[in-house]
């Protein structure tokens, strides 16, 4: 029995008996909701999930680009036609085309004219410049049916029967390099991401600390009206989870809206040196749905490693509190 | 209900400050604890509510060993006690109300079936105005009632009272006296640590006398 059962009232007010007010009700939450401690919570939990999300972002970015230009690069074949003295290199390339398109599985063969290799070089070697008066290789393109291999030694044979000059080039070495690069990319995106997340952790549990220093009158209070440790933890629980959530979608949303930004802001640069080389290596800089799919998902991972670390340090601080 | 059993306590390598105490607290009693400033009447309410643990000899509360306990089970025997202390220890965030409805919150009762029973004390200790208002602009008089409201509102088995009316004027003193009495008649034993030589003189009860450490019971 943990009170004396008695069913008659406590005290009779008789004639004083007041109408119930409106306004006496428990509406506060058991743990103080505003804290400097709670605000220093949400902002480390906002900043970490922030980088989290720009490193996330930026791997998946790097990788849909990757993927884009191995898909691009991987169904061509390019051939390089070189000058040679007392060789017409017009019909060389005319020759070298034909050759190319008699081979099954190429679907479209295009060379490039004189003014489009000059526009190819236009960025090293500047404008107005007239091939004619350089050994410049001149290129043709074969696109490949998509899901065939071509038979590669039989198209060099018969190209370089037609052109001895020509070499043929499948960019398989470049797509390893590619490949690995983009691989190195993700490794190192989540070797941040697990240093954001364990400095999460770390930051976390000492704003916990903080936050419990801060509510020891609380924890104290609780236990004096009989509550347990079980469920004290419970309500901090919920308290930090709900910090934790805040921090995640201020640095999630941030980020988010700096993803979705992104594409504007990389048109504003385009044109300029930089501009062209991210739009070079990243593409439009536009995040597909999943990538906010995996970054609202990682928010939500981020406050629930906040609250699970928080109820781990809870449960410590609790003993010492006791 | 609660037996001591040459219980002494120091705090850590200090003088013992509680020597030998072995007294019963009877089931529905009513005793004042009373003694010169220093005697140890707070930290003998600390032993009473859990707070503290002798240093030597036996402690029985609700027929439990305390030293046997662990924290689930003296959280649970912290349920059947109340307890008011000199500093309120009132909770700033909270409203009057739901600070003296804190009990019963923790229980996990339904607060449809004790808001009536909390209002209805709130205007009995003379805080009928005050419900919605903080702590913090209390003043020590309304703070104490409150923190006395809080105590008894679970009508606990046993209530423990450090210097209840040490803040409120000589009516008002008779006026919780009387609720302490309500609910020692209701069933619950009630140990009232005070140097209110009036406030004991209104009530025939037993009388707990800590003096240097020791405890001289008057019946």
């Amino acid at each position: 029995m943990s009170r004396i059962d008695d069913q008659r009232p406590l005290v009779d007010l008789g004639q004083e008996r007041p109408q119930l007010p409106a306004r006496a009700r428990n509406l506060s939450p058991i743990v103080p909701r505003a804290s400097i401690a709670g605000r220093a919570l949400v902002a480390v939990v906002a900043i970490m999930t922030f980088l989290a999300s720009i490193t996330t972002g930026s791997v998946l970015l790097v990788s849909a680009s990757a993927a884009e230009w191995q898909s691009e690069v991987g169904s061509e074949i390019t051939v390089q036609v070189r000058p040679q003295a007392g060789r017409d290199i017009e019909r060389d390339v005319a020759a070298a085309t034909e050759a190319m398109r008699a081979l099954p599985g190429i679907v479209e063969v295009r060379p490039f004219t004189k003014d489009e290799s000059s526009k190819l070089l236009e960025p090293w070697l500047g404008s107005g410049l007239s091939l004619d008066e350089l050994p410049v290789p001149r290129v043709i393109v074969a696109r490949v049916q998509p899901g065939t291999t071509p038979d590669l030694a039989a198209l060099r044979s018969r190209v370089t029967q037609a052109t001895p000059s020509a070499s043929v080039d499948d960019h398989r070495a470049w797509i390893e390099r590619m490949r690995s690069m983009t691989g190195a990319t993700m490794f190192a995106g989540f070797g941040i991401l697990a240093l954001v997340i364990a400095a999460t952790i770390i930051s976390v549990s000492f704003a916990t600390r903080g936050a419990m220093a801060a509510n020891r009158p609380v924890v104290e209070v609780l236990h004096f009206v009989g509550a347990g440790d079980r469920y004290i933890a419970d309500r901090f629980f919920r308290h930090f989870l709900q910090l934790g959530l805040e921090g995640g979608l201020i640095g999630g949303g941030i980020a988010m809206l700096g993803f979705g930004f992104s594409e504007s802001i990389a048109g504003w640069f385009s044109g300029t040196p930089v501009g062209d080389q991210f739009a070079a290596l990243l593409g439009t800089f536009s995040l597909r749905p999943s990538g906010y799919i995996v970054l609202a998902v990682q928010a939500v991972l981020i406050a629930a490693i906040t609250a699970w670390a928080s109820r781990r340090t809870l449960f410590t601080t609790l003993d010492d509190i006791d | 209900m609660v037996r001591f059993e040459n219980v002494g306590l120091r705090y850590g390598l200090g003088p013992e400050i509680l020597r030998d105490l072995s007294f019963q607290v009877p089931p529905h009693s009513f005793q004042f604890l009373t003694g010169p400033s220093g005697a140890g009447k707070t930290s003998l309410l600390k032993l009473l509510f859990l707070s503290l643990r002798p240093t030597r000899g036996l402690v029985t509360l609700f027929g439990e060993d305390i030293s046997l306990l662990g924290k689930d089970a003296i959280a649970n025997l912290r349920k059947r006690i109340g307890i008011v202390l000199q500093d309120f220890r009132l909770l700033d965030h909270m409203t009057t109300y739901e600070n003296v409805a804190l009990p019963l919150r923790v229980m996990g009762r339904d607060e449809s079936n004790y808001r009536k029973e909390v209002i209805d004390l709130l205007k009995w200790v003379g805080l009928g105005e005050r419900m919605d208002a903080l702590p913090p602009i209390l003043s020590g008089g309304e703070k104490q009632r409150a923190a006395i409201a809080r105590a008894v509102i679970s009508r606990p088995q046993l209530l423990l009272a450090d210097e209840p009316t040490g803040n409120v004027d000589p009516t008002l003193g008779r006026r919780l006296l009387r609720l302490f009495i309500e609910l020692n008649k209701s069933g619950t034993a009630v140990i009232i640590a005070t140097h209110d030589i009036t406030l004991m003189d209104q009530y025939d009860a037993r009388r707990l006398v800590l003096h240097q450490g020791r405890l001289h019971i008057y019946e």
